[in-house]
């Protein structure tokens, strides 16, 4: 059984784990308790993880027990050429709470949007960390790094360190290193053309392996299952060309999209708020880029299952592929050129997926009545061409 | 002997901020500079690009008030091309933004300013009785203050504490002679600060329900908004009322009161009082709620006269960059805005570090240029923007929503309408802001269903762009952190130039070619700080300004220069 060899592969880690020295007196699961969550809803909530993680319901208990030795990992948070937004949709998670994130959880050691200290103490705070949990802690990183010439286009602390080099000190020693986000995973919004500040992605700051975990920004889910995989797997999880997770970037929007029986009916909506946005119709034909998207936001949602792109009517833009802004504009346009190929230039992420896109796509035979539209389109919004 | 003290970094705020004063012999500041130490570029990054993509690229300015940016990118294309959405669409963007204001005041008086004013540590010595008791002095239903509650709330903290391990917490001011509440009051404080870290995820869903995320929402689009599903379905509306009316009752029942509390105490403490910064306010015209109604009107008050309110003169605004790191000084039009990079670097001199030793440390260069940062002026003149300027000029002209809040505040505090004109005005005005939304945001929710029950279900306008025409338009509003403007041209089709003007920006500016300074600057003037190496009497009036950095640096190049060769850094 291939699960029982994963299962004794994690089981091995997690005593690992808890060998580490423990930061706080506890459990998770008394401290849960106090705030009126069960042990069932405890591993309910391992279960969701579970599934959102590839690995099989059984594993629910296990994941618990990876849960449970969080308070093992440090974490170290550092803001580069960023607007925050990472860091929000962390503060949007609804389990792990945010209180328990902070009180009884993961110990975060740094994390300038909502720690106390400031200034000198704000350095103290960092170089201790770095120092105190030297190869324990996890590095994640916010934001692009301005680099080369124009790395002091972003300078943090009193010394006017700049970012390039903060994030070089704090990758040397750390346990994982994961990019939160577009902007650390492959430069983001700042070093869309011209790239002005020259913004780099953190692999190319540090030669450390680095996990991206792109999104703009990317839902909570993906990140909190991050650090629980690494309790469970200790190893860089499975990746796919662009260093990203495959358990979450595994699949395309397209492929789990709740409108895709339009799709393949070949009902699409014309124009936005017309008949076809009523009923829930495709939203290929004003620019989704769902077809060329590796993301679980068709399954996982935001906010905690609030809502997504696709269901609010406008169509995925893309946002976790490397250089969307450049590559994935106009937003509200079909790719006309791109139908076969993903958006990185047929570089298929998971050539499987890939195959099956295309097969459908063909099948369908609605991909010509697209190509056709396209040109009607253009026509459309541009006048006169 | 002056000295120069440094704070970088500003935590608790969005993106990089650094401060530095100069304090004479007695700890009294006798000069200040505020600069930003990040530069992103994202003007310079739009132009060339679709119209309709802006919205989205001018989004990520900024995660925290991740709306603004957005809705202002889109409306200020929408302005230029002539364009009218439908009712349907101006109310449900109203809704999202009911909860960004809702989302983003709460989250910065809780998570982002409250260890300003609560000391986390006293909160343990606390008689919870007695909290709970104390919590009936400022609300007749206080929320989460019953006595087991904070017994609760106390022993979770002390748990943390006693293990040595704050987390987040550590190093931080806790102690300080300036913490004015007692610890009863502190512990009511402490438990709302984590309730907040609860009712926030729902408000952010508020806006998830139409906008199909929070941060960074996607349903708005040139024309109109897409999420027509969303807003026909009576399923969805209900789901959005229901979170409204839970945020509403958090603000009544634990913000509010706990600011009555913050503001009795306070009240005498000299380091937050008397200090308006730029006595120059103005506010602009937010929160349509009908086809004609809107919950705050604009003007401008000048030098802290709230007998007089002036109107707008658009063609008064201008940026320039005396002592920002960009090549051309000279003030200018935000339509007409220019800029390259022109980054020189910090000097070097000994200040004082946490420990009280003089070190070597980067400081700024104030005699050059020292922040990523412009210098907007209106009329050549500083203005101050937020909320302190929306409440005082929405009083003045005696708003209805907003007079009859305001003076609630004034008589549950006993405090004169002086007492706005100040840092814990400012923090005050940010939940009166918070109040005027919380009690008539669903206004506009029940105009949307009397609109669409007319048979109304239009969401998005049709239009055209020309490309062999050019076009010119700009969006200026009101958006948590004060005015913020986004001025556009479009030109053979695409973006030509683009300049946001934004809140943070007006307030954080550095000083300009007559050394008039911007408001952060101002209003720490003449402070006296208690202990140097705790400088928390700067960082609690730089946080109530609710800072937003990546907000503030923009750069706008118009003569499409290549941004590609910037000078040899003078610190290598």
């Amino acid at each position: 059984m291939v699960n029982d060899d994963i299962l004794a592969k994690i089981n091995a880690r997690l005593e690992t784990v808890t060998k580490l020295p423990k930061m706080k007196d506890g459990s998770i699961v008394k401290l849960l308790e106090e705030k009126g969550i069960s042990r069932r809803d405890f591993l309910k909530w391992a279960g969701t993880m579970a599934a959102i993680m590839g690995l099989p319901a059984t594993f629910a208990p296990t994941i618990a027990k990876a849960a449970e030795l969080a308070d093992r990992l440090p974490v170290i948070w550092l803001h580069m050429a960023e607007c925050t937004g990472c860091s929000e949709s962390l503060l949007r998670t609804d389990t792990p709470t945010v209180d328990s994130l902070i009180f009884d959880y993961i110990s975060l050691e740094y994390h300038e949007t909502i720690m106390a200290a400031s200034g000198w103490q704000a350095e103290e705070n960092l170089e201790g960390a770095i120092e105190k949990y030297k190869g324990q802690y996890i590095l994640m990183v916010e934001g692009g790094i301005p680099a080369g010439s124009s790395e002091f286009f972003l300078t943090v602390g009193p010394h006017g360190t700049t970012g390039a080099q903060h994030c070089r000190v704090a990758s040397e020693n750390a346990a994982a290193i994961f990019a939160i986000g577009t902007c650390s995973s492959f430069g983001g919004i700042q070093a869309a053309a011209p790239n002005p500040t020259n913004a780099q992605p953190l692999s190319k700051i540090t030669n450390k392996p680095v996990i991206n975990v792109p999104g703009c920004p990317p839902s909570e889910k993906n990140i909190v299952g991050n650090v629980l995989n690494y309790i469970l797997f200790g190893t860089l999880p499975s990746l796919d060309a662009f260093n990203r997770p495959k358990w979450a970037y595994g699949l395309r929007i397209h492929d789990l999209c709740e409108r895709r029986g339009h799709f393949d009916a070949g009902e699409f909506v014309q124009h936005f708020g017309d008949e076809g946005a009523k009923n829930g119709y495709c939203l290929y034909k004003v620019g989704c880029k769902g077809p060329y998207t590796f993301n679980n936001c068709s399954r996982e949602r935001f906010n905690s299952h609030t809502s997504w792109p696709v269901q609010a009517g406008h169509g995925c833009i893309g946002c976790s592929e490397p250089d969307f802004w450049d590559t994935m504009g106009p937003f509200e346009e079909p790719l006309a050129d791109r139908l076969y190929h993903t958006a990185f230039g047929g570089l298929g992420a998971d050539a499987t997926a890939d195959k099956i896109g295309i097969g459908v796509l063909a099948v369908t035979g609605v991909a010509i009545a697209a190509h056709a539209a396209i040109g009607a389109l253009k026509k459309d919004k541009k006048g006169d061409e | 002997m002056s000295q120069r003290i440094v704070v970088d970094p500003i935590t608790r705020i969005e993106g990089h901020l650094r401060v530095e004063v100069i304090v004479d012999d007695n700890n009294v500041v006798t000069d200040a500079y505020s600069g930003s130490t990040l530069w992103r570029g994202i003007e310079t990054i739009v132009r060339g690009r679709d119209p309709r993509d802006v919205g989205f690229m001018t989004q990520r300015i900024c995660g925290v008030c991740t709306f603004s940016h957005y809705k202002a990118g889109i409306m200020a294309v929408e302005n230029a091309l002539g364009i009218t959405p439908p009712l349907n669409a101006i109310l449900t963007r109203t809704l999202m933004n009911n909860a960004l204001f809702l989302h983003d005041h709460i989250v910065h008086f809780y998570q982002l300013h409250a260890l300003d004013f609560v000391d986390i540590v006293s909160a343990l010595s606390a008689d919870v009785r007695a909290a709970s008791e104390e919590a009936f002095k400022y609300c007749d239903l206080p929320f989460a203050c019953g006595a087991d509650q904070l017994k609760a709330v106390q022993q979770k903290v002390k748990a943390f504490v006693d293990k040595g391990n704050l987390g987040p917490f550590a190093n931080a001011y806790f102690g300080h002679p300036t913490y004015r509440l007692t610890p009863e009051q502190n512990l009511i404080a402490l438990s709302h600060y984590l309730e907040c870290l609860r009712i926030q995820r729902t408000v952010a869903q508020m806006m998830a329900i139409f906008g199909a995320k929070q941060p960074h929402p996607q349903s708005l689009t040139v024309g109109g908004i897409t999420s027509v599903m969303d807003i026909l379905s009576p399923a969805r509306l209900g789901e959005y009322m229901v979170k409204f009316q839970e945020a509403a009752d958090f603000v009544n029942r634990a913000y509010y009161p706990d600011l009555v509390m913050a503001g009795k105490a306070y009240a005498s403490e000299a380091s937050v009082t008397n200090d308006v910064g730029v006595a120059n306010l103005w506010t602009h015209q937010e929160f349509q709620v009908s086809s004609n109604e809107w919950l705050f009107d604009s003007g401008i008050i000048l030098n802290g006269d709230i007998s007089k309110v002036y109107d707008l003169d658009e063609s008064k605004i201008t940026e320039e960059a005396t002592h920002s790191w960009y090549k051309n000084n000279a003030p200018l039009h935000p339509y007409d805005g220019e800029q390259d990079p022109n980054y020189t670097g910090f000097k070097e001199e000994d200040t004082l570090n946490a420990k009280g030793e003089m070190v070597k440390t980067k400081v700024f260069d104030t005699a050059g240029k020292y922040s990523w940062i412009k210098a907007p002026r209106y009329d050549g003149k500083p203005l101050q923007v937020g909320p302190l300027s929306n409440i005082v000029i929405n009083y003045a002209k005696g708003n209805k929503f907003v007079v009859p809040v305001v003076e609630k505040f004034l008589k549950d505090t006993g405090l004169p309408v002086s007492a706005v004109l100040s840092t814990l005005g400012r923090t005050a005005c940010r939940m009166i802001e918070a109040k005027v939304v919380a009690d008539n945001g669903l206004m506009a929710f029940n105009n949307l269903i009397a609109n669409i029950k007319s048979g109304d279900t239009d969401t998005c306008a049709k239009y055209v762009i020309d490309t062999k025409k050019e076009y010119k338009g700009r969006y200026i509003g009101h958006v948590p952190r004060g005015s913020l403007s986004h001025w556009c041209r479009i030109k053979n089709g695409v973006i030509e130039n683009w300049q946001a003007v934004v809140p943070s920006t007006w307030n954080a500016s550095p000083k300009d070619a007559k050394g008039q300074m911007g408001s952060y600057e101002a209003c720490l003037i003449g402070l006296k700080i208690a202990d140097l190496k705790q400088p928390l009497e700067i960082i609690r009036k730089i946080h109530s300004y609710d800072p937003c950095i990546a907000c503030a640096v923009h750069v706008m190049d118009t003569k499409g220069n290549e941004l590609g060769s910037y000078k040899v850094n003078p610190n290598l």
